[in-house]
């Protein structure tokens, strides 16, 4: 069983913090995504699990060990880099068998394990290649190989597809998420991408200035986010958010005049005069006649288009509520044109309050 | 009235001709032909007398001239090895400064800006048997005996063979400083995780990625030492009894001291193989480096 375990973990780059305090506990094959935006401690922290970085404070234990002393090559993990970081003199057979050669594994176990891992990532044809010799994708698929060859406890992934064209980083995060399916490793992935998060993840860490904001499944982060950060950093668009104030208890007063109900989650949290963000995504904003139609209490607005962006099977629309910029989705589209004024419904049970002065979530 | 004037390409290339005609091909071809005279500095009518592959005939059956050939190439041989070795161990520690390593790196250059002439000298008093520092030094820790650093045939090459790593080991300490900066940070981290040591990972990637610049170092000292010439002729002028005699002092010999510049052309024509050779194999060696590591062949 290889848990990896982080307590407390800090780490100072002189006397920057950039790392304050990380608690985290990942099961045994389970595929955790650090996340964030650059500069947030994810590569930090990804690291100091690999031993590429000493550990500042705290603890961090693979399969039961505490690592903390220990070099890269005694704690049975495996990384893949950003920049692939192949050897450059080497053929992909002997980027790929490099490791168990410096391990002194006999010459049929070392032929074996590598044409396995050549077979699992289609490098057959490429073996006796040199990394120059390959294009994005193909160097990120043997620096993939590299790191499944030695059977490692954990695998490490350092932004592993941000050097790839979308295309190919589409293609390339359904094979990571399939050698995660077939080889069943603990993986820990880090990436600025939130895309890359929601799709691969088991369970999303996300992280902001060297803290954990949120931890929890790809559904829990998007659904519930716990504040303000994390709304709009998961899903795309981003969360819409408004500002407005709590008038009684069970109306918020929109800067502008705008009124909607407090949504069922945050009724009886909030108090008179509070001031808010209203938080909804723009897929809970949508024409009628051109939405999903579901049970539930509903808002109705007449909202005026600023901007569309057709995406074939919806549209977003950009609109304005009290001032501030706000998408929504348009689905069965038809052509808008902008300063068309339409009939919107929003879904107020997916809806979310934040307390403006500490970005928290408002929720039952 | 019309004149024929020449074609414009011709009037624009031709002082580049005349310069080069003048500086490089007319001395070229003065001492190849010269090389076929019995040409004596003293007497100019020789220049004028054919005799054929005479001197060329000479030199390869003389031993004078083989000895100092060999020792040519054991002075390099030693002189590269040693001055890579050190270069290399110095770039390896200078990589690891990480303060004040400019200043450092310039104070490297410093026996670099002296003129071999004064290192001569310097080392010529520093391993001078009698008022020297070497032999000062070892008297006052008790020996008695006043070394003759530069009179024993042994000594007096290990001297000039000091003064000479001395001058140039920040050459390859240099280049492959350059090249220690120039290497990816990934692939050496990379060998962690894949659980080399600091001796494998220097032995499997680190050093793979320098050999291009180890070469480019190798093939500009290798012509560098094998014209040497003012450090020995300083130190011990190629004696005592030609027991440092290096191809450069022999044919400085040969062609001012005794004034057969014939003859002294000819072994300049000789001994150019050896530099030839050198450059050579060296860059052969570059280039398969270069293709070693990716790098444009």
């Amino acid at each position: 069983m290889t848990e990896v375990t982080l307590s407390n973990v800090v780490k100072y780059y002189g006397k920057h913090r950039a790392v304050h305090g990380i608690n985290l506990a990942i099961n045994d094959g389970e595929f955790v995504v650090l996340v964030g935006p650059s500069g947030c401690g994810k590569s930090t922290t990804l690291r100091m699990i690999a031993g590429l970085e000493d550990i500042s404070d705290g603890e961090v234990t693979i399969a039961g060990r505490v690592v903390n002393d220990l070099p890269p090559r005694e704690r049975n993990i495996s990384m893949v880099f950003q920049n692939y970081a192949l050897y450059p003199h080497m053929t992909v057979r002997e980027n790929l068998g490099f490791s168990l050669v410096i391990a002194k594994a006999d010459e049929a176990a070392i032929a074996k394990a590598v044409d396995e891992a050549a077979e699992i990532l289609g490098l057959n044809e490429l073996m006796d290649r040199k990394p120059a010799e390959l294009s994005g994708g193909q160097r990120q698929r043997v620096a993939m190989g590299r790191a499944i060859v030695r059977h490692p406890d954990v695998f490490l992934f350092d932004e592993p597809l941000s050097n790839l064209d979308a295309k190919l980083r589409t293609q390339m995060r359904v094979e990571i998420k399939k050698l995660h399916q077939r080889v069943g490793n603990t993986i820990i992935y880090v990436t600025h991408d939130q895309v890359e998060a929601m799709t691969l993840a088991d369970r999303i860490v996300l992280m902001q200035d060297g803290h954990i904001v949120q931890v929890g499944t790809p559904l829990e982060l998007f659904n519930k986010p716990n504040n303000t950060f994390v709304a709009t950093f998961i899903g795309s668009p981003p969360m819409n958010l408004v500002d407005g104030k709590v008038v009684g208890a069970e109306t918020i007063e929109l800067y502008g005049g705008l009124s909607v109900p407090v949504p069922a989650a945050a009724r009886g949290l909030i108090s008179d005069g509070q001031h808010v963000k209203f938080g909804f995504r723009a897929d809970n904003l949508m024409p009628v006649g051109h939405s999903v139609q579901e049970e539930g209490e509903k808002a109705d607005l007449e909202l005026k288009v600023t901007l569309t962006e057709p995406l074939g099977t919806e549209t977003v629309l950009f609109t304005e509520i009290a001032g501030n910029e706000v998408q929504a989705k348009m689905l069965n589209p038809r052509p808008v044109r902008p300063g068309e004024v339409l009939k919107f419904q929003l879904m107020l049970d997916k809806c979310h309050v934040f307390d403006a002065a500490s970005a928290e979530a408002i929720r039952g | 009235m019309t004149r024929r004037r020449l074609p414009e390409w011709f009037v624009l290339l031709l002082p580049a001709f005349i310069v080069i005609a003048a500086v490089v091909l007319i001395p070229l071809i003065f001492s190849l032909y010269s090389s076929f005279t019995p040409y004596k500095l003293t007497r100019p009518s020789t220049l004028w007398k054919w005799v054929g592959t005479f001197n060329y005939e000479k030199i390869l059956s003389d031993a004078k001239f083989w000895s100092a050939f060999g020792r040519t190439v054991l002075f390099l041989t030693i002189v590269l090895n040693l001055e890579l070795l050190l270069g290399l161990g110095i770039a390896l520690m200078m990589n690891k400064v990480t303060w004040g390593q400019r200043t450092l790196r310039t104070i490297l250059m410093f026996p670099m800006m002296f003129s071999p002439i004064l290192v001569g000298f310097q080392f010529k008093f520093i391993f001078n048997d009698n008022i020297g520092l070497v032999n000062n030094v070892l008297q006052s820790l008790g020996s008695d005996a006043a070394l003759p650093w530069l009179v024993d045939g042994k000594l007096a090459m290990f001297s000039i063979i000091f003064a000479e790593i001395w001058m140039s080991t920040s050459v390859f300490a240099i280049l492959i400083l350059a090249g220690l900066f120039a290497m990816p940070r990934d692939p050496l981290e990379a060998a962690k995780v894949d659980g080399c040591t600091a001796w494998q990972t220097f032995r499997h990637i680190t050093l793979p990625f320098l050999m291009p610049f180890i070469y480019i170092a190798m093939t500009i000292r290798s012509l560098d030492v094998a014209r040497a010439y003012d450090i020995v002729q300083i130190m011990t002028g190629g004696g005592p009894a030609r027991r440092t005699e290096l191809l450069w002092t022999l044919m400085s010999r040969t062609g001012y001291v005794d004034a057969r510049m014939g003859l002294a052309n000819a072994m300049g024509y000789v001994s150019i193989i050896l530099s030839i050779l050198f450059t050579v194999y060296f860059f052969r060696k570059l280039s398969a480096a270069r293709g070693q590591i990716g790098m444009a062949g």
